[in-house]
């Protein structure tokens, strides 16, 4: 019964958003009132039933109703119950399920909190979020059904993947979705205004927050990804450069190019066409992932199931979305004006550098991760891109971006003067030069021209960050000083923008370090035995068997002693789930702010003897420190006061109308 | 007009992309060549699989023609092959050595005595972990591995009568002479 209330749910779902896309953009195109107002409700009403339907799989999941063939093929009655929750999403069906689920709660939270925007233009807006909404609504009803029912019924669930029984997994997939849907604000922002012909500093204003709170939690998504393919893959790697993985950093790439046009936008009415067209390719390259993700063209590690009915259904929808929307692009684009002026060396110019460095690892990304599949379509035979090659792209583009992301802060708009600018930074300079000649000298580690290169590109933002602070408190003294400039507007903007660079300094400092001075080793050891790793002492005290709920593990323990002193006691596992009896590790990790500790259990090898993976990690928990930091860098800079002022000067003036429209629903 | 076609270029980008996800959707993207072909086996140690206390690493193929075919008990296709290896083997032109792969080391310990051994030696790679290190996509794979050690041939997918007797064995007797 609750399946099928979830399937009918589904389909009231996709007949709210055809209302939404279809009736809201005739009425804003021919000034229908009455057409526009549907907009709002149609939004809270898709809303509502598709949360229906995720509630009504959630609790089927809970109930183990295994007659789900969803359910029944990722459920299990041992799964703890976070976990039951967590495999809603730990397949295609229920994927595609939390995908449409926060869209329409994008599109909700759009609808009540853009109250400040014309009417027209949240209808067109809204309009056109219905849109994407139909396309995926359609994908889940008609190819992938969660609510399928299978008979007979089975006594047992086929168990979630093991690999996703973690929490850093059961969060990871709704922050990324988080991320990726929310590029369809920026993109149906765009298309709005593209077909209004509107696009000046206003549409930039309204976009802009919401693609900082996508790109937040897109920032998170890929961190906690990263930190669970550390914690759970066993074999110490923190990125893989697979095509999934790709999949999400693509996105990310577009949508850090687009936030810093829009500041340009927004602030000097230049680059709207560039800006708009940036708007579209965030969007696109997150439907396109889902694409590479779903479809199987290319093999991942990740290996989900994969079916090329599907794929055939997600191309034509890109064909459709990516297709139109472009063409509306170069329809429209040539009318638009060219806004703000600046001198060939400003503010602007730099940001432009920086959008282009960002396009081009876009494109760079793009290429190694189609790649395979162009070489084999043009049957130029096969090939597989790897490691070396996107690493080698990232040391060549990262300084240029750096020495930009030092200036820019610094520069003025619409006109610097270079030498002005030398002066200013001439002590950052100094520092990160002779930062860079220290870190490559053999004092901490053993040093080497690539470590001292990432110390000088961190220093250099540092140092250029601290100069941009000092200037900006010139006329504010100490905390208190730094407290009231904290509550000035454009100050969230700001702050968000010095945090996130700070954050980009420690990300380079983890990478480098641990790239560079990674030790690793893999040893066999018999209960007892210790070994020496990178100063550290190892003493392993054998395996014990472990029961857990829904898996038998075998539990190592190995103290960690440094100059005879027991720092930590690690317990590697290797555990055997019992369904889908696929051996799983889970490492044991000596977490440190400038190192980790890292014991990965290999297998027994008899007589109570395991062979064993150690490694010796510095500074790797820098890299996702880095990323939160950028990602605490965009909630900042999302919550300036601008934006609510903006928000509360026009809710003030408009309140009566929002509660009428409102009422409605 | 010039002036509109700048703002087509990323339509006309699109195009292209679409195009080749089109003809990717009915490509089999399994069949992934090996990076490594060309280059030196990577470095590995590994437990054997009928003895746990001895080991088996990339030193071992130093020195001679050998085949390195990775497997496992659950892959259907290399049931499917076993036969063949079988009779490779007992020609005794290669020595075949096995990487048994994501398995559990009882089963394959049984299913070689079912179904015979063929190989000189296996490593039991319970994790996949130096599969991994070899590009494996997925089990049958087979490697061609010359005296220095240097990968020449992969073969992914099952191996048959012809595949052996056209691909395998010429490279084979080419590489030894």
């Amino acid at each position: 019964m609750i399946p099928e209330l979830g399937h009918f749910a589904l389909i009231l779902a996709l007949s709210l958003a055809l209302v939404l896309s279809i009736f809201p953009m005739i009425g804003s195109l021919n000034n229908t009132p009455g057409w526009i107002a549907l907009a709002r409700p149609a939004a809270l009403g898709q809303f509502f039933f598709i949360a229906i339907a995720f509630g009504c799989l959630v609790s089927s999941f809970l109930t183990d109703d295994f007659s789900v063939a969803y359910v029944a093929q990722n459920g299990n009655t041992l799964l703890p119950d976070v976990y039951k929750v967590s495999a809603v999403w730990g397949a295609h069906e229920g994927s595609l399920l939390l995908w449409v689920f926060i869209l329409s709660g994008w599109t909700v939270a759009v609808s009540m909190l853009a109250r400040h925007l014309p009417a027209v233009v949240l209808a067109r807006v809204l309009s056109v979020m219905g849109m994407v909404s139909i396309g995926f609504l359609s994908f889940l009803l008609f190819t992938s059904n969660p609510f399928a029912r299978v008979f007979p019924v089975p006594l047992q669930g086929g168990d979630l993947n093991p690999l996703l029984q973690d929490p850093g997994l059961a969060i990871h997939p709704p922050m990324l979705y988080m991320g990726y849907v929310g590029m369809s604000v920026a993109f149906s922002f765009a298309i709005a205004a593209l077909i209004g012909g509107r696009l000046d500093a206003a549409w930039a204003r309204w976009s802009r927050p919401w693609t900082t709170v996508a790109w937040m939690f897109l920032t998170i998504g890929i961190t906690l990804g990263s930190w669970w393919a550390y914690n759970e893959l066993g074999w110490g790697g923190w990125w893989f450069w697979d095509p999934v993985e790709n999949a999400s950093f693509m996105p990310w790439l577009a949508a850090t190019a687009l936030i810093h046009s829009l500041a340009v936008t927004e602030k000097r009415g230049a680059f709207k066409r560039w800006t708009v067209l940036l708007a579209l390719l965030a969007f696109s390259l997150s439907l396109l992932g889902t694409f590479l993700v779903r479809s199987g063209v290319l093999t991942s590690v990740h290996a989900f199931a994969t079916d090329p009915a599907r794929g055939l259904f997600i191309l034509i929808f890109l064909c459709i979305v990516i297709g139109g929307s472009l063409s509306l692009y170069a329809a429209r684009a040539p009318s638009v004006s060219s806004g703000g002026r600046f001198d060939a060396f400003s503010r602007e110019t730099l940001l432009l550098g920086n959008n282009l460095l960002l396009v081009i690892i876009t494109a760079f990304v793009l290429l190694g991760t189609l790649a395979p599949l162009i070489y084999d379509a043009l049957g130029w035979g096969k090939i597989s891109v790897g490691f070396p090659w996107f690493n080698r792209m990232f040391v060549i583009f990262t300084p240029f971006l750096v020495v930009l992301m030092g200036m820019g802060p610094l520069t003025r708009w619409k006109h610097q003067d270079p030498g002005d600018l030398a002066r200013q930074l001439r002590v950052a300079l100094l520092i990160s030069l002779g930062g860079g000649i220290l870190g490559s000298l053999p004092i901490l580690h053993k040093g080497s021209i690539w470590a001292g290169l990432a110390v000088m590109l961190s220093l250099w933002i540092v140092c250029s960050l601290a100069i941009s602070l000092r200037q900006r408190l010139r006329y504010r003294k100490g905390l208190a000083g730094l407290w009231q400039d904290l509550g000035t507007k454009g100050s969230g903007s700001y702050y968000g923008m010095v945090v996130a660079h700070f954050g980009v300094a420690v990300f380079i400092i983890g990478v480098t370090f641990v790239m560079q001075y990674n030790v690793e080793k893999d040893i066999r050891l018999s209960p007892g035995q210790s070994t020496e790793l990178a100063g550290y002492t190892l003493r392993f005290d054998g395996v014990q068997g472990r029961q857990g709920p829904n898996y038998h593990a075998d539990r190592g323990t190995v103290h960690v002693l440094k100059d005879d002193r027991e720092i930590a006691v690690l317990h590697p596992e290797k555990r055997v789930y019992t369904v889908q009896t696929k051996p799983m590790t889970e490492s044991g990790i000596d977490v440190g702010f400038t190192r980790d500790i890292y014991v990965s259990l290999g297998e027994g090898l008899g007589n109570g003897d395991w062979s064993m993976r150690l490694y010796y990690k510095p500074f790797v928990r820098w890299i996702w420190f880095g990323g939160l930091l950028i990602a605490i860098g965009g909630l900042l800079a999302a919550s300036d006061r601008r934006y609510r002022i903006a928000v509360r000067d026009q809710l003030s003036a408009l309140g009566n109308d929002g509660l009428i429209a409102n009422g409605g629903s | 007009m010039a002036r509109y076609l700048r703002y087509m270029v990323p339509l006309a980008i699109f195009a292209l992309l679409v195009a080749f996800l089109y003809r990717g959707l009915s490509l089999d993207p399994k069949l992934v060549p090996s990076p490594l072909v060309g280059k030196p086996i990577p470095k590995f140690t590994l437990t054997r699989l009928d003895n746990p206390a001895a080991s088996i690493s990339d030193a071992d193929f130093r020195g001679k023609v050998t085949l390195l075919n990775v497997w496992a008990t659950w892959c259907v296709s290399c049931r499917q092959e076993h036969e063949t290896l079988v009779q490779l083997a007992k020609t005794g032109q290669v020595d075949i050595y096995g990487l048994n792969y994501k398995d559990n080391r009882e089963d394959a310990r049984q299913w070689l005595t079912r179904y015979g051994n063929p190989y000189v030696a296996n490593a039991f790679d319970s994790d996949g972990r130096v599969g991994i290190d070899w590009g494996v996509y997925g089990a049958p794979e087979t490697f061609i591995i010359d005296r220095e050690g240097i990968i020449r041939h992969k073969h992914i997918g099952p191996l048959t009568i012809e595949i052996i007797n056209d691909e395998i064995l010429p490279l084979v007797a080419k590489l030894k002479s």
